[in-house]
């Protein structure tokens, strides 16, 4: 699931890696914009989704990134990825990941590389 | 009773987003679990909404939705989109014009991508339906593209199908007249403002009257609505209209029980045996090799592709 959480408006980069991981084979669920880490957490556990990529330009990434993750764990859902991309400065990156987020793109990943980064992490969820 | 189909039954969330999953990818052990959840199915109302892409039918769904929340009915959504052919992979946006509902314990929205030629479309499709029926939704609303002959198969489940146009599709309608139009129950002309709405009013109430057989008998009629979607107009009327037909099969089918109705039932075990068949017999065909022999004997000259056919039905049969 691709996913928009908080205010940021620009959705530009979010598409263009769901139609990466469409062109990689995989079903992606794409939320819209402007959602809150409640709505995205009760999606993607309707949708069973394997991973979450969360997409932020705005700044928010360290609050929303990691109530996400949070949500998660409250629902016993944590066995769901979640990563995250977008404008995210590198000192927030270690918090990001202490907090649970299992990567970070920054501007100027390669398409390929994401896509690469998933087929070896992102495995389909057992119960 | 089995785990999983207790769960569902008692509306958990994950277990049934599970079982959808474990349906969609024809894991054989969800046989188990359908066959348990069957006698609790039959209660849910299936209304099925097609048309081609961009008419507006995730933005109307998302108005029903709200429509039926408040008149207190729990509602499951079941969004098809296309796979790709070249990838298989597929991107499922209907729910960027629902997720208002995903807070909504109500409201189960699952989407679902179509999955390639014999994916069993019908057969994931009918089963998330028993699933969300089961689960105890009042409502179903299955979403599909509705160009070609596999959404015409979808809206088979479906008690009620409403067909969605726009204004200055005649061209369209025009080639949608021997599939599609004939499943519709209702027809609504979605972006009503636009120019030319009246006259695809006028085009497809001729198309109906044409249509003599089956209204003379004092069959259903569909009504043709006007609406806009994205201003919540005609959304209200739609839903009386569906209510209309859903009295008029209790009144012609005695009931609106899916498993009670012969043309029904006939139907859809036919498509369930159709999609196993297929299944069963390409997977052992590419597992003991023979489908690849086949493919290199034509490839050498060896064979034509007609009696290699035959010969790879014919060894299946006799075993």
């Amino acid at each position: 699931m691709v996913a928009k959480p908080g205010l940021d408006g620009h959705d530009r980069g979010a598409r263009i890696i769901a139609r990466a991981y469409r062109d990689a084979g995989f079903e992606v669920v794409y939320t819209g914009l402007h959602q809150t880490p409640e709505e995205i957490v009760e999606a993607a556990i309707q949708e069973d989704v394997d991973m979450i990529g969360l997409s932020s330009l705005a700044g928010a990434h360290n609050y929303l990134f990691t109530r996400t993750v949070e949500l998660l764990r409250e629902k016993g859902a944590d066995d769901i990825v979640v990563c995250g991309g977008g404008i995210i400065p590198d000192e927030d990156i270690p918090a990001l990941k202490e907090a649970g987020v299992k990567e970070i793109f920054t501007p100027g990943s390669a398409l390929e590389e994401i896509v690469k980064w998933v087929k070896q992490n992102v495995r389909p969820r057992k119960d | 009773m089995n785990t999983v189909a207790k769960k569902v039954m008692d509306g958990d969330v994950r277990a049934v987003a599970r079982l959808i999953r474990d349906i969609d990818d024809g894991i054989p052990e969800v046989r188990e679990v359908l066959r348990e959840l069957y006698p609790h199915t039959g209660k849910a109302y299936v209304i099925g909404i097609t048309g081609a892409p961009g008419v507006g039918k995730s933005t109307l769904v998302d108005q029903m939705v709200n429509h039926l929340r408040k008149r207190n009915k729990t509602v499951g959504v079941l969004a098809v989109d296309p796979t790709s052919p070249f990838s298989g992979g597929a991107i499922l946006g209907d729910r960027v014009r629902m997720q208002r509902h995903s807070m909504d314990d109500g409201v189960f929205i699952r989407s679902l991508a179509t999955r390639g030629h014999f994916g069993g479309l019908t057969q994931s499709t009918r089963g998330a339906i028993d699933v969300l029926d089961a689960m105890g939704k009042d409502y179903i609303i299955v979403e599909t593209v509705g160009v070609g002959q596999d959404e015409v198969d979808v809206v088979k489940s479906a008690h009620t199908t409403v067909i969605v146009v726009i204004p200055g599709m005649g061209d369209d309608i025009q080639a949608i007249k021997a599939g599609i139009f004939e499943v519709g129950d209702v027809f609504l002309i979605n972006k009503a403002d636009r120019e030319g709405s009246d006259k695809t009013v006028s085009d497809l109430r001729l198309m109906m009257d044409m249509d003599h057989k089956k209204h003379d008998e004092g069959g259903w009629r569909p009504p043709i609505l006007k609406a806009q979607a994205v201003f919540d107009e005609g959304v209200k009327e739609l839903l009386e209209e569906i209510d209309n037909h859903g009295k008029y099969l209790v009144e012609t089918c005695g009931g609106l029980n899916f498993w009670k109705r012969r043309d029904k039932v006939r139907e859809e075990l036919t498509e369930m045996v159709k999609v196993r068949l297929v299944e069963d017999v390409l997977n052992m065909l590419m597992e003991s090799g023979e489908l690849d022999r086949a493919v290199e004997f034509v490839i050498e000259g060896k064979l034509d592709p007609y009696t290699a056919c035959d010969n790879l039905l014919f060894s299946r049969r006799g075993r």
